[in-house]
């Protein structure tokens, strides 16, 4: 058996590449959800893969991830809009600074790419601060919904004979023979052959479990607004100029036409404070403003979140094999996501085939597409009629602001989401305005008649998230 | 399927039944479309009295007060689509919805958009903190006690003295969890002083005035919530801070109109209208809460009434205004509604005060209309009327107040 630590969309799609020859592979996670760790906070960004550091193995894998991503978007039926980004040069010192990026994108082979001068510019962004002189425009790089990335991998996963658990904390490994023991803080115990590693934050821990040392991992947290779609701010991903440390703060639309002002970069303690504060807010206000004036903070916010990058001092992903044996997918920060189907290529062709000289063969059986029940108001009429006449549901709208239908909620519910959070990542319900105000409590009542859990069960995402304690009076 | 007729109404609250019932009872055939399962809007889940003192002349819980409309609209052919969604509406008249048995349209005459309003959320505050359950607007609280007997907390803070926040404490406090304050940010409150009496003080619940969350805390649900003393510039006041440990916070910080989907008219937030009810577009008419947030569901119902009587009038042809004379804010005014006035048809114009006054002097100029409000605020909506006035030429009005000495 081959075990996959973490399920995130790094682990979910090495789970995914390596069932395309193996059956029996496990996805072990430790939270009670898939892709709410790294990958739920985030900037959502297929980069353009033309800015990282020439010879590192972010920038070898990051333009492969993002070439890939059109066969991950048919294949697992997700939605990837390559609306483009602009780098923007707002004075003369950032003018020279366009130069540099040229520069870089040739050494990391990136051709896809575009010099506009102010005219040009402001044609596609005409609420771009009025300084903007030139941008460094990127057509490829766009945007995608990463958590449904890892959602729709684990699901190709068990679709193709793999098992996916979750609630299981590898705490301890003892080797045996050639195999390796895993015990999880559930008291299960199971036994691999080959292991990889890919915990995200903690992959420097779980990789210590095994008795190896990987760059240490130290959290850098990028905090967020997220604003409504009631107002049109831009049509693709807006850079200012990068600096040594960040690609900066951005204005990012999001797939279902909201927009993300963000991230932030300050290192923090503890790899489980996703809390915004005050000074980071504002920080973010004050940089995006600078990109898009007419960005309303007043008016126009739906949330606020933070995100931790999985930062070393290298800077760099570390993907190797341990004196143990096994595959360390560690450090995957930016960009990350962008590189997360190169990675999973990287692992199996080469570490898995080439260096550990494990030969492989593609399954006769495979099946690739994952099927995914449409969101049905992006559907055609004709298409969505039918839909109601099989299934009367698929007529109920229940997320008002989202426009998603009993139909896809029972389905995400059957797919086995427990949690109000599970079924909002898989369906976007209560992603919208009101914040789940008119839906949330229908969502509870469904999940209730589905599984025939309580409702003091139900929980908003991991333990102790309760959100009834009780009934009011018994009857 | 297509259907055709004379006035569509989106949205059965209230206001939505009021109009439904009105554009009937003016001859119109009448389509009132509801998105949830049942009609009532916020009445369902107001189990409290105070409905209906105006209206009815009763005093009537929510659910009463929606059963009366309910009750009249059965005797009547008007067609009640419950469960329904507006997915568009076009500038060519025709609407567009889905529900469990396909999706449909209808050719209308006039249209009555009667949508309400939705409560602002914490999330949208901007305030900083952990990422937690146990933070519920008042309106979903309430839906879960009232309507579905589940108690979502064993203690709570409010944020928001308006009636909702008021009314939610005493609620909460009945139903054995532990009301630990409201938190006002403004210097008075929000709701009314009758209300702050009797869901308040008669249970010792404290009120902080000047007072704003600054940081909410837990691991994964809860915990704790940190409030601050706020000055005049809205600067937090160093070394106020207090700490309530609290699994629940209950949010009551405005309501927001809905004016989805219709796209092509005026709002500012809410649909911008006249007396009559009608907005920018003349077959699209509004009342309620989508136009702007009323204090009482009398006033509502009766906004609903006017627009579906006027709606029905439009699509008869029988009503087709000349002019329309705007209505300004002038001095410390905060809110005005309608903006504008057929001068042909009576107002009714509800005003709110944009500061507490003692004894306020509320002038409508040049009309000449002057009348005297004894400690006038903000959250209590002044209504003034006005008779229509064929004979002056007047192109503005604007409404003031001022304190008298
Ligand atoms: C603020 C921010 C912005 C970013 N923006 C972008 C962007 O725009 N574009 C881009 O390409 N990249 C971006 N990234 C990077 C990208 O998000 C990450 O590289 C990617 O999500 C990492 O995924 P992962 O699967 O490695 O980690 P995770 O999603 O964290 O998955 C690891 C999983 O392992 C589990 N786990 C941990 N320990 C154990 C254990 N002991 N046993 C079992 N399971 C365990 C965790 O619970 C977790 O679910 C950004 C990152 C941040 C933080
Ligand atoms: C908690 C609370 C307590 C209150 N207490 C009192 C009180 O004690 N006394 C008093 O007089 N007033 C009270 N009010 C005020 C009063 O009840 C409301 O202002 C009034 O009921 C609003 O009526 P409405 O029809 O405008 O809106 P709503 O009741 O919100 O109705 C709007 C309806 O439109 C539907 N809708 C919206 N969009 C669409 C769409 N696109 N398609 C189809 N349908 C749609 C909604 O589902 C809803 O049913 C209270 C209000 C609240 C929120």
């Amino acid at each position: 058996m081959i075990a996959v630590i973490g399920g995130g969309i790094v682990g979910g799609l090495i789970a995914r590449e390596i069932n395309k020859y193996i059956e029996d592979v496990y996805l072990f996670e430790a939270k009670n959800s898939i892709g709410t760790g790294i990958t739920k906070g985030n900037s959502g960004i297929i980069h353009g893969g033309y800015d990282d550091p020439p010879g590192s193995l972010r920038a070898q894998l990051c333009y492969i991830g993002n070439q890939l991503y059109d066969e991950i978007s048919r294949e697992l039926s997700i939605e990837v809009r390559r609306i483009g980004s602009h780098v923007i040069a707002l004075d003369e010192s950032e003018l020279a600074k366009i130069n540099e990026l040229e520069e870089k994108a040739a050494k990391n082979n990136v051709k896809e790419y575009r010099i506009l001068e102010r005219n040009d510019l402001f044609d596609m962004e005409p609420n771009l601060n009025a300084d903007a002189l030139m941008s460094f425009y990127c057509p490829i790089a766009g945007v995608t919904e990463p958590w449904k990335v890892a959602m729709q991998s684990v699901k190709s996963v068990e679709l193709n004979g793999g098992k996916v658990l979750k609630n299981k904390k590898l705490v301890e490994v003892k080797r045996k023979d050639n195999k390796f023991e895993l015990s999880f803080e559930d008291g299960s115990v199971y036994t691999a052959d080959l292991v990889i590693n890919a915990a995200g934050l903690y992959a420097d821990e779980v990789a210590r479990l095994f008795g190896d040392e990987v760059p240490a991992i130290f959290p850098v947290k990028g905090e967020y607004f997220l604003l409504g779609k009631d107002v049109k701010y831009v049509n693709s991903v807006i850079f200012p100029m990068p600096s040594e440390l960040t690609k900066g703060c951005l204005v990012i639309p999001t797939v279902d036409g909201g927009y993300l002002a963000g991230p932030t970069a300050h290192e923090v303690k503890s790899k489980q404070d996703f809390s915004t504060t005050r000074d980071g807010l504002a920080e973010v206000k004050e940089k995006s403003l600078r990109l898009v004036p007419s960005l309303d903070f007043s008016r126009n916010v739906v949330k606020t979140f933070a995100g931790l990058r999985p930062e070393s001092r290298e800077k760099d992903f570390y993907i190797d094999i341990g004196k143990s044996s096994v595959i360390h997918v560690s450090g995957i920060r930016s960009p990350g996501l962008t590189a997360a189907p190169a990675i999973a290529r990287y692992v199996v062709e080469y570490l898995i085939q080439e260096k550990l000289h494990i030969n492989l063969e593609k399954r006769k059986d495979y099946i690739s597409h994952v099927e995914k029940i449409p969101h049905f108001v992006d559907t055609d009429y004709g298409y969505w009629v039918r839909a109601i006449e099989q299934d009367p549901e698929a007529g109920e709208i229940v997320c008002f602001c989202n426009e998603v239908t009993k139909r896809e909620i029972r389905e995400a519910i059957r797919n086995g989401a427990r949690t109000i959070d599970e079924v909002k990542f898989a369906t976007r319900i209560s992603f919208g305005e009101c914040q789940g105000s008119f839906c949330v409590s229908k969502i509870l009542k469904m999940i209730c008649e589905e599984t025939g859990l309580e409702p003091k069960d139900v929980l908003q995402n991991e333990k102790g998230s309760w959100i009834i304690d009780s009934e009011v009076r018994t009857i | 399927m297509r259907y055709e007729t004379d006035v569509t109404v989106i949205g059965a609250g209230g206001a939505g039944m009021a109009a439904a019932l009105s554009a009937h009872r003016n001859g119109a055939d009448v389509i009132l479309i509801e998105r949830e399962e049942e009609s009532g809007g916020v009445l369902n889940q107001c189990i409290h009295n105070g409905f209906g003192l105006h209206y009815y002349r009763k005093d009537l819980t929510g659910p009463e007060f929606k059963e009366t409309l309910e009750e009249e609209l059965a005797t009547t052919n008007v067609k009640v689509l419950e469960g329904t969604f507006v997915l568009d509406v076009s500038k060519d008249k025709k609407i567009t919805f889905v529900n469990s048995k396909g999706i449909h349209e209808v050719k209308t005459k006039a249209l009555v958009m009667t949508t309400g309003a939705r409560e602002r959320h914490f999330n949208s505050l901007g305030i900083p903190g952990d990422r937690v359950s146990g933070i519920f607007t008042a309106g979903v609280a309430q839906k879960y006690i009232n309507l579905q007997n589940l108690k979502p907390a064993n203690s709570a803070l409010i944020v928001g003295s308006g009636d909702i926040g008021l009314i939610m404490a005493r609620r909460l406090h009945l139903e054995g969890i532990e009301v630990k304050g409201v938190v006002e940010i403004l210097p008075y409150p929000g709701g009314l002083e009758r209300n702050v009496q009797q869901c308040l003080r008669d249970y010792n619940i404290p009120l902080y005035l000047s007072h704003s969350v600054t940081r909410v805390e837990g691991k994964n649900r809860l915990d704790k919530v940190y409030v601050s003393q706020i000055d005049e510039a809205g600067r937090i006041v160093p070394n106020s801070e207090r700490v309530f440990n609290v699994d629940a916070l209950i949010t009551s910080v405005g309501l927001i109109p809905s004016v989805k989907p219709v796209e092509f008219v005026r709002t500012g937030p809410g649909f911008i209208t006249t007396n009559t009810n009608q907005t920018t577009a003349d077959w699209i008419f509004a009342a309620g809460n989508c136009t702007v947030i009323f204090d009482l569901v009398d006033y509502v119902a009766r906004e609903g009434e006017k627009a579906g009587k006027y709606a029905a009038l439009y699509a008869k042809n029988e009503y087709v205004p000349e002019e329309r004379i705007t209505i300004k804010k002038g001095k410390n005014i905060n809110i005005i509604h309608p903006s504008y006035i057929d001068p042909n048809e009576s107002t009714k114009l509800y005003v709110r005060v944009s500061k507490v006054f003692q004894r306020a002097e509320i002038t409508v100029e040049p009309l000449g209309i002057e009348i005297i409000e004894e400690e006038a605020r903000p959250s209590e909506m002044i209504e003034i009327h006005i008779k229509s006035f064929k004979e002056k030429r007047i192109k503005e009005i604007e409404v003031s107040a001022h304190e008298l000495g």
